[in-house]
């Protein structure tokens, strides 16, 4: 079966391309630290590799990869990445999004 | 020929040659892929051997990726790429494909 993945888009129409300017958000700066640390970029310890962080962005479901942004996808990937290396577990992520959702109250 | 960046990974040994010229595997296995779609099934010539690095789809896979497979910089017509291309015959495009996709053409 040759089937093309939803997120190789190459080729396919796109509509306009409209470039926009605008600055990043802290929750948006986080993920990219968060990511430079586990991808060990300054310090050389590797924890995840670009390569599974990509696997998992582009496994997300086509109205997922379509509608969520460019860190939404880079946060939903990390954490699946950090779940399935057992850096954390389903446990301790459902924990705190709890806790986080108190806190917003 | 001598590779644009040396590595010290072991390696597969390198098959082609600047010059030569390759076909693009037509197939889609799962996982992350890092051969455009719209890119296989067509021929290329080999531009620059770039360097032996371990293979993406094996590290997305939480796997080391060894042996490295040699990586190539292959230069399409954009004529033979897109069939309604209206810019001139010398348009190329050039991507960066490594030697398992790779097969003489």
């Amino acid at each position: 079966m040759i089937e093309r993945s939803h997120h190789d888009m190459g080729g396919q129409p796109g509509g306009k391309v409209e470039p926009t300017e605008h600055d990043y958000a802290d929750w948006e700066r986080r993920v990219d630290a968060m990511a430079v640390i586990l991808f060990g970029v300054f310090t050389g310890k590797r924890r995840i590799t670009v390569d599974e962080h990509r696997k998992n962005i582009e496994a997300l479901p086509p109205e997922a990869y379509d509608k969520l942004t460019y860190y939404e996808k880079w946060i939903s990937a990390l954490t699946q990445t950090l779940i399935q290396r057992g850096i954390i577990t389903t446990e301790e992520l459902g924990r705190k999004m709890e806790e986080v959702a108190r806190r917003k109250k | 020929m001598k590779p644009q960046f040396a590595t010290n990974f072991p390696a597969v040994d390198a098959r082609f040659d600047k010059g030569d010229r390759v076909r693009v595997r037509k197939t889609a296995p799962l996982g992350h892929i890092r051969t455009p779609f719209y890119i296989r099934g067509h021929v290329g010539e080999i531009e620059r051997f770039c360097g032996s690095f371990p293979n993406p789809e094996e590290l997305a896979q939480m796997r080391d990726g060894l042996p490295a497979q040699p990586l190539y910089r292959v230069r399409f017509k954009q004529k033979e790429v897109w069939p309604d291309y209206k810019g001139p015959d010398s348009d190329v495009v050039e991507i960066e494909i490594y030697q398992h996709w790779l097969e003489k053409a």
